[in-house]
């Protein structure tokens, strides 16, 4: 184990100590994509049709509509780790990186949160 | 951070010949990209419709059917088969296989045939 460069040893920074964690969870939201988003193309596309009454009767479903909030979940976590890297990569001045930061997590939250209670709301059959 | 902006530059993107590797890599994270800016996105009105009832979903299926709508949801199913194809790549590449030059090569450009293919085939399908 390193203690980082000796400028980074002054200001008492070293490695983050988190990549692993970032890279991991990157992977395994990766493999809930591949699974769940296989699920619903298959699904839609073996659907026998795309109005109202069969979509929702469909996704009200007890397998599709937990399929459904599980792959909001993945798909939104996997994103926000994706756009972070973006992030990182692309946005270098400090302010306007911790502002993006603070937006994507925001609207990854929010984004999800929006999908888990859309799909709550139509297995419990609410109007 | 005063000093930072004087610090040497390591050679980046203009001065690489382009391989098929850097293609696929890039593009990898443009569908990516693509998929959690627009996707998302789609995913979120799709669910909300169905929640809003006949008349927001008709909405949603009056834009989605129509030619611009297509577009996009065409655009999408090949924004992910393109991202899973690559990203089942990266996974091979993950536990230090396919570094070699000439399977590298090969899988890079074969990734987004498959892709291609496997979008074709979903849409065969379903406007059949």
């Amino acid at each position: 184990m390193g203690n980082g460069t000796s400028i980074g040893r002054v200001r008492g920074l070293g490695s983050a100590h988190s990549g692993a964690h970032h890279w991991l969870v990157q992977r395994f939201s990766a493999i809930g994509n591949l699974v769940l988003g296989l699920w619903l193309i298959i699904s839609l596309v073996t659907l026998p049709d795309y109005d109202f009454k069969t979509v929702r009767e469909w996704i009200s479903g007890g397998i599709p509509a937990t399929a459904m909030a599980l792959l909001v979940i993945s798909a939104f976590w996997h994103a926000r780790l994706g756009i972070q890297v973006l992030i990182e990569d692309y946005v270098h001045e400090h302010a306007n990186k911790f502002a993006c930061m603070a937006l994507l997590n925001l609207s990854a939250f929010a984004g999800a949160a929006f999908g888990l209670f859309s799909i709550v709301r139509l297995a419990l059959g609410a109007a | 951070m005063a000093g930072v902006k004087n610090r040497p530059l390591s050679p980046h993107l203009q001065i690489w010949r382009w391989g098929p590797a850097m293609a696929i890599s890039i593009l990898h994270r443009v569908t990516g990209n693509g998929l959690a800016f627009v996707g998302l996105g789609v995913l979120l009105w799709w669910l909300g419709a169905l929640v809003g009832g006949e008349g927001a979903y008709a909405a949603f299926t009056t834009h989605a059917s129509a030619w611009y709508g297509r577009v996009v949801l065409i655009g999408l199913t090949w924004a992910f088969f393109s991202h899973m194809c690559s990203g089942l790549r990266h996974f091979v590449l993950d536990i230090g296989a396919g570094f070699e030059l000439q399977s590298n090569n090969f899988w890079s450009v074969i990734t987004p045939i498959i892709a291609i293919v496997l979008t074709v085939a979903t849409w065969a399908t379903i406007l059949r």
